[in-house]
């Protein structure tokens, strides 16, 4: 799987998001994040091999996500889906 | 091969003829743009570029742009899911733009991943493209087109965009074979 990871100095919270390559509201999260200088990896979903996306399937339904991009997971257990600036900052303090 | 500009000329004119407007916000509508256009040269056909989308076109038909989804989004939302498509107080600045809640039904979207996936090799996709996207090399001319949902015929070199009379996709679209004898 290619994990993206874009650096940093925020390092405060481990941040991961799951997105589409050709999604603009993943870009709009992308560089939100960018912008702001947090640390975060990503995976653009529709790039993945088959098995990838069944292992990226399998954890979205444990974690009770929906299938749908992009989905932002903050420290491993704050899930957010879409890019909602607001719920983004509030959950990472910027 | 369809690019930016006809992408954008073509989903001009499609919110003209329904009374949307498209993004205001230029490098967000153009990256959206360019997701259609990406989708198109990867699948055959331009999915939404904010979903993910197999190949299959039988599993990807209700998202491919405009979405079955877009006008009933946009008279709620004001917005499609992607934020393409807006309302004209959503395009003049006077009702903010919120995220879209995801109308396609969760089956859809879990049938879609599950049988998402790069291909092997791209030139296999290809050759799953629907029959209507097979151009004939060297041989222009038109050729007759006769739309699946509702019967209409065209004579075209390319099929329809959309079918004038049941607003069906291009996809929807079947080239007749007509073999003149004697
Ligand atoms: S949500 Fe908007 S951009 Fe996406 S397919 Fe539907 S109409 Fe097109």
């Amino acid at each position: 799987m290619k994990i993206v990871k874009v650096l940093g100095n925020d390092r405060r919270h481990k941040v991961f998001v799951y997105a589409l390559s050709t999604c603009a509201w993943c870009k709009k999260t992308k560089k939100f994040l960018e912008d702001h200088g947090i640390e975060f990896e990503y995976v653009d979903v529709d790039l993945c091999s088959k098995e990838d996306i069944e292992v990226i399937r399998s954890e979205l339904e444990r974690r009770g996500a929906p299938m749908s991009f992009p989905y932002i997971i903050i420290d491993d257990n704050v899930g957010i889906l879409g890019f909602r600036e607001d719920e983004l900052k509030e959950a990472l303090g910027v | 091969m369809t690019g930016l500009e006809e992408a954008k000329r073509r989903a001009e004119s499609d919110a003209k003829s329904r009374g949307y407007f498209l993004n205001p916000d230029t490098s967000f509508l153009n990256d959206l743009l360019a997701g259609l256009v990406e989708n198109e040269r990867r699948y055959g056909y331009p999915s939404c570029p904010c979903r993910i989308a197999t190949g299959k076109f039988e599993l990807d038909r209700d998202i491919i742009c405009p979405c079955d989804y877009r006008d009933a989004d946009v008279e709620k939302y004001g917005a499609c899911y992607c934020a393409l498509y807006v309302r004209k107080d959503i395009f003049e600045g006077k009702t903010p733009l919120n995220p879209v809640p995801e109308r396609r039904p969760p089956q859809k979207q879990r049938a879609a991943i599950s049988a998402a996936g790069t291909p092997v090799s791209v030139s296999v996709k290809a050759a799953e493209k629907p029959d209507v996207e097979k151009k004939e090399s060297g041989a222009p001319g038109m050729k007759l087109w006769y739309c699946k949902q509702c019967g209409y015929v065209a004579l075209r070199d390319e099929p329809p965009y959309l079918c004038p009379i049941c607003k069906a996709k291009k996809e929807m679209f079947a080239e007749v074979k007509l073999e003149l004898v004697g």
